[in-house]
């Protein structure tokens, strides 16, 4: 009984400092007014909902974002040749297709890694044609 | 204070919103009061569950939803010459969207989140109406 009554000070302590921390506000004291015995999870049911929704939120921004911007560095690569950036635009669409945010990341880095070194080429190149 | 009023088996709602947490608070919230309710995703649900012949005493249309938005949802419910309370609920606040919501044929607006105090008005007029 000790235990719980311990382990209810905890929870109560700590959600007092989201309070205070500015996580949380008020409408999260009508959420657990709205618990009862009835819905004994719900706040739990309620939090857990909104993270699933704000997961898929935030996915769908990042890969339609990228998804963008990327089809517009492969249209501008092949306009110049640039043949090696224009094929590692290409995992990138399937990524993020399938909203899979670590593999559009990836696909990322290994557009601008191609890119910088293109650019370093062409500049070499460039250099070396002004000699 | 008047003590909460339950309405149980007497009021219907129906609850428009395609957020899963607003459902959830929403539905709870009448269920508190003792009112049954019946969720739908977007306005063409609400419309269509209309036109399969059933009615709501209350109806909590959001704003912004897809496949058919509250504002549509609302005029075409009004257009079928559905009477029920049609009360807006949305987290857009300014003056020119909350006014073309109303004159889509709401009777009230409310900022979301509800509160059980506006709710308890909303379904005590609901109530002494019928």
């Amino acid at each position: 009984m000790d235990d719980m009554v311990q382990l209810q000070k905890k929870l109560f302590d700590y959600t007092a400092s989201l309070f205070q921390e500015g996580f949380l506000d008020n409408q999260f004291n009508q959420l657990e007014q709205l618990q009862d015995e009835s819905n004994p999870d719900f706040v739990v049911e309620v939090v857990t909902l909104f993270f699933d929704d704000a997961e898929r939120i935030l996915n769908e921004l990042t890969t339609s974002l990228l998804d963008a911007h990327v089809h517009q560095l492969k249209g501008s690569s092949s306009s110049i040749g640039a043949q090696r950036v224009h094929e590692a635009c290409i995992p990138f669409r399937n990524f993020c297709t399938e909203q899979n945010v670590e593999g559009c990341l990836k696909s990322l880095q290994q557009v601008k890694h191609e890119y910088s070194l293109m650019e370093e080429e062409l500049l070499a190149s460039r250099l070396a044609d002004l000699k | 204070m008047a003590s909460p009023q339950n309405f149980a088996s007497k009021l219907t709602a129906l609850v428009v919103d395609d957020h899963k947490t607003y459902q959830k608070i929403h539905q709870k919230m009448l269920n508190n009061f003792g009112v049954k309710s019946h969720v739908v995703e977007n306005g063409k649900e609400a419309v269509d569950i209309h036109c399969h012949g059933k009615k709501f005493d209350l109806i909590l249309m959001d704003m912004d939803m897809p496949i058919m938005n509250g504002i549509e949802a609302t005029k075409e419910l009004r257009a079928m010459g559905v009477c029920s309370t049609i009360v807006g609920v949305t987290s857009r606040t300014t003056e020119a969207e909350i006014l073309k919501f109303m004159e889509a044929g709401l009777d009230d607006y409310q900022e979301k989140p509800l509160t059980k105090p506006k709710l308890s008005s909303i379904l005590g007029n609901i109530n002494s109406n019928k």
